[in-house]
């Protein structure tokens, strides 16, 4: 399916989705409350089949925390990238690794990095820093006296 | 220092296997829940090399941080590279020359041979077949004389940059690639003959670690180790890169999705390199190496995904740019991470002997997966 | 014409008629001890040295060559640097018998060269039940095992030792019934017995198929009860680092190591009296000048050869097979060999009342 026709399927799904032009792929903005029901849609929905969520990211813009997934169709062969704004202070979101066992360790990977906490999670750990290591590395924010060198 | 793991009852052994260990080929620290010798629970702990290739890589420029992710997954460097270097060039939109886009490929498989070789000879050892590892060894070695002396290095060769390649061809490359094209195709059937045909080995193989085609899609699993379970997921045959759309070769697919079928996928695969290294060996088209382009990269603001085939699967470079000099997030989607994310699936219900088959058959390198 | 049996016969004259016969005695115990340890230390020396030479011909490599004349003194730097090193005792360990577990697994060893004829009439100890005692000898070498991994403290020691375990006492039972089947044929449970009754052919050839079966099983049985590769699964280096004696060093680590080996040349020698006549030169039937010929090579020299004939089998499966799984050792032992060597027991006794072989 291309990048329009994928749009207005997703439209016709959930009328009030946000898109972002311009990117490679079709790109959907939205906010973490959104998230399960958007993306157990976009899996479960016959024609679009998302089934292979092949990255899922953390990115932190200072002001908030995106949620990155990349999802392909094994079946269709499109993709669509689900952007999903997770507030700084308090940062939730659902799970879905209900929905692609894969993420279950992608997101102890942003959990680890970034602090995000996912909800409903079988089991959020550190996966690469040590267990009482104190601070989320990747935020902006984030300050190391000792290993990290300021140019 | 770790939770408890799982639910273990009375008569289970929680065993540490790791971040020391023979069959981890690495630091992969695994934290097994055994029933006798069967296993309950696989529970992996990473980060033992951990170097916040990430992170570094927010301080680096375009130029630099390419070579940082060498040190991933550090038998397809050049692959790795390769990724990168794709994603700066969309970024900056640079038409890469014919001969550099051939020069890469050609890399890449060589490479890629290099890595199947390597764990051709791992895999052997792991099921108890020591004489194979010296073996692909010895065949690795001519592999690693090439890019030595193109690159200037055997294993982190650092030679792609964005753009084209670091330097041109050495004059010896073609005649030595082809040496060597000579030399491995007798001494794959000695492969063949020597590995694949061997009743224990076989019987070590069949019908152990299945997973099945929908869970591989669902945990991630991409490379040979999800073309065993029949998902097509070949990127350079999906989504070419440079001149992979013209190029003949086959996506090779097992659906028997045990350790096997894995096996024969990157045996099979050997071939397909070989033979892509065939089609181009004589076809490298003169003209530049490099493109132009200007001593300081700066990218569009935006955000840029590219994906490659390493030898151990898809790797997506997922790099967002701030129009400054230095990325302002780089995400790296390593094949070994959603591999071994399956691990805990496939490995249940069989024996401790048949985890290392596993491992094996997935082709963890732990830098990939710990980045 | 070189005879070991000239040496002895010597020697114990000698000292007869200079001692009186207690004293004899008691001298002629400490000469044996003196030998057994030096052929001890001799087997461990020339068997590493063996087996990294041929690993290194079947993996294009050159093995050792540095120490020594091409690299033959490198074992015994390797078993210098082992003397030196400290033999450390984990925190939790059973001290007591971590520490005598080499040791039970060394004298095992020790205890079933007795009976072993290396020659014309050069045997310490002819005893009238020899196969049976080397059988029942044997078989002790797992509680060394068992011993060992279970006093470590260490969970892959301890799995080690459990397959240890449970190969060595599966394997015992087709091993015995492979041995079996040529007592039955010889009538007698002497080793020198046994040796002599195949003085016009050795029971591989005399005893047609049924003998060809039972030398197979007997050399599968054996690869697995010395804890060889393809059946190395007490130590299954991939799996469990070193299994029963991971966690050994010095010295003690070094006892293990040769007890592997001479446990080897046991079970070759042992293989090699059976069905390969011992010291009985290669004879054929009634061809008197063929075999007058073959009696001028020393016993010794047929016995070695063969022996080493054998090690060498068992060391070229090492470097070529991958390794069982645990369950598919114990599968092959109790739904093949065992039924297949039982049968074949069966089969030889048929023969040997008929009398259908030569």
């Amino acid at each position: 399916m291309t990048n329009e026709a994928l749009q207005e399927t997703i439209t016709a799904l959930i009328p009030d989705t946000q898109f972002e032009t311009g990117a490679e792929w079709l790109t959907i903005t939205t906010d973490a409350v959104a998230i399960k029901p958007l993306l157990t849609a976009l899996r479960q929905t016959a024609g679009l089949d998302f089934d292979y969520l092949f990255c899922l990211s953390g990115v932190d813009w200072k002001t908030h925390f995106n949620i990155v997934y990349h999802l392909s169709s094994t079946t269709q062969r499109h993709t669509v990238v689900v952007k999903a704004k997770v507030n700084r202070d308090n940062p939730e979101i659902d799970t879905v690794s209900d929905i692609w066992r894969t993420a279950e360790f992608h997101e102890l990977e942003a959990y680890d990095l970034f602090g995000i906490i996912f909800t409903g999670h079988p089991g959020l750990r550190r996966l690469f820093l040590t267990d009482d290591w104190k601070g989320w590395p990747l935020r902006k924010d984030y300050e190391d006296p000792i290993n990290m060198i300021k140019l | 220092m770790f939770e408890e793991v799982g639910t273990t009852t009375e008569g289970d052994l929680v065993i540490n296997v790791g971040p020391q260990h023979p069959a981890t080929h690495g630091v992969l620290h695994l934290v097994l829940t055994l029933n006798g010798e069967t296993i309950k629970n696989v529970e992996p702990h990473l980060g033992y090399i951990h170097r916040s290739i990430e992170k570094m890589s927010e301080s680096l420029t375009y130029r630099q941080f390419i070579y940082v992710t060498s040190r991933m997954d550090y038998l397809s460097s050049h692959i790795n590279n390769h990724a990168c270097a794709l994603t700066v060039e969309k970024g900056l939109q640079i038409e890469v020359p014919a001969r550099a886009q051939v020069i890469r490929v050609l890399m890449d498989e060589l490479t890629r041979l290099a890595s199947h070789q390597l764990w051709w000879g791992a895999m052997a050892m792991d099921v108890g077949a020591l004489t194979p590892f010296f073996h692909a060894f010895r065949e690795r070695e001519a592999i690693n004389e090439i890019m030595e002396e193109t690159c200037g290095a055997r294993l982190t060769m650092n030679y792609i940059c964005p753009g084209g390649v670091m330097i041109d061809l050495h004059p010896n490359f073609q005649r030595k690639v082809k040496e060597f094209i000579t030399l491995f195709k007798s001494k794959i059937d000695e492969y063949d003959e020597m590995v694949t045909g061997n009743i224990i080995f076989q019987n070590r193989m069949k019908g152990i670690g299945l997973l099945s085609k929908e869970d591989a899609i669902s945990y991630g699993v991409s490379g040979p180790a999800a073309r065993g379970s029949g998902v097509s997921c070949d990127i350079r045959k999906l989504y070419p890169y440079e001149i992979y759309g013209s190029l003949n070769f086959e996506e090779i697919l097992e659906t028997g999705g045990d350790c096997f079928a894995r096996y024969l996928v990157r045996f099979k695969e050997m071939r397909q390199s070989l033979s892509i290294i065939e089609q181009l060996i004589d076809n490298i088209p003169e003209g530049d190496f490099q493109a132009k382009t200007k001593a300081v990269l700066k990218l569009p603001k935006g955000e840029f995904y590219s994906r490659v085939e390493t030898a151990r699967g898809e790797l997506g470079v997922y790099l967002i740019s701030e129009g400054g000099t230095t990325p302002y997030r780089v995400k790296y989607r390593s094949p070994g991470f959603s591999n071994l994310s399956a691990l805990n699936h496939m490995s249940k219900g069989y024996k401790l002997g048949d985890l290392v088959a596993i491992m094996g058959t997935l082709d963890l390198v732990i830098p990939d997966i710990d980045r | 014409m070189f005879s070991l049996e000239g040496i002895t016969d010597a020697i114990y004259s000698w000292l007869n008629s200079t001692f009186n016969p207690t004293i004899a005695l008691l001298i002629e115990f400490a000469i044996v001890v003196v030998c057994v340890i030096g052929l001890f230390a001799v087997l461990g020396l020339v068997l590493v040295f063996m087996e990294r030479k041929v690993s290194a011909y079947m993996q294009i490599r050159l093995g050792p060559n540095r120490v020594g004349f091409k690299g033959s003194m490198q074992t015994m730097a390797d078993t210098l640097k082992l003397v030196l090193k400290e033999g450390l005792v984990p925190d939790g360990a059973d001290k007591f018998l971590f520490n005598l577990a080499p040791f039970v697994v060394m004298i095992v060893a020790m205890l079933i060269l007795a009976p072993i004829p290396f020659a014309r009439n050069f045997q310490m100890w002819d005893i009238n039940i020899g196969v049976l005692y080397v059988t029942a000898v044997s078989s002790l070498s797992v509680i060394g095992i068992l011993m060992a991994g279970w006093s470590s403290n260490n969970k892959y020691s301890l799995l080690g030792a459990m397959r240890s375990g449970a190969q060595i006492v599966s394997y015992e039972l087709s091993a015995g019934l492979a041995v079996l089947s040529i007592v039955v044929l010889t009538g007698s449970l002497q080793l020198s017995d046994i040796v002599n009754s195949q003085q016009d052919g050795w029971w591989i050839f005399k005893g047609h198929i049924p003998a060809i079966i039972s030398f197979v099983i007997f050399i599968i049985a054996v690869t697995a009860e010395t804890n060889r590769a393809p059946f190395d699964l007490a130590e299954a280096e991939s799996e469990l680092t070193a299994g029963f004696h991971t966690e050994y060093s010095g010295m003690r680590f070094a006892l293990f190591f040769l007890a592997e080996y001479v446990n080897i040349f046991i079970v070759c020698s042992i293989g090699a009296i059976l069905f390969l006549g011992g010291w009985m030169p290669f004879h054929i039937g009634n061809w008197e000048a063929f075999n007058h010929v073959m009696d001028f090579i020393p016993s010794s020299v047929w016995f070695f050869g063969k022996v080493f004939f054998l090690i060498f089998l068992i060391m070229w499966f090492r470097w070529t097979f991958p390794r069982l799984r645990i369950d598919q050792l114990l599968n092959l032992e109790w739904k093949y060999l065992l039924p297949i060597s039982m049968f074949n027991l069966l089969l030889m006794t048929l023969m040997a009342i008929m009398g259908w072989y030569f």
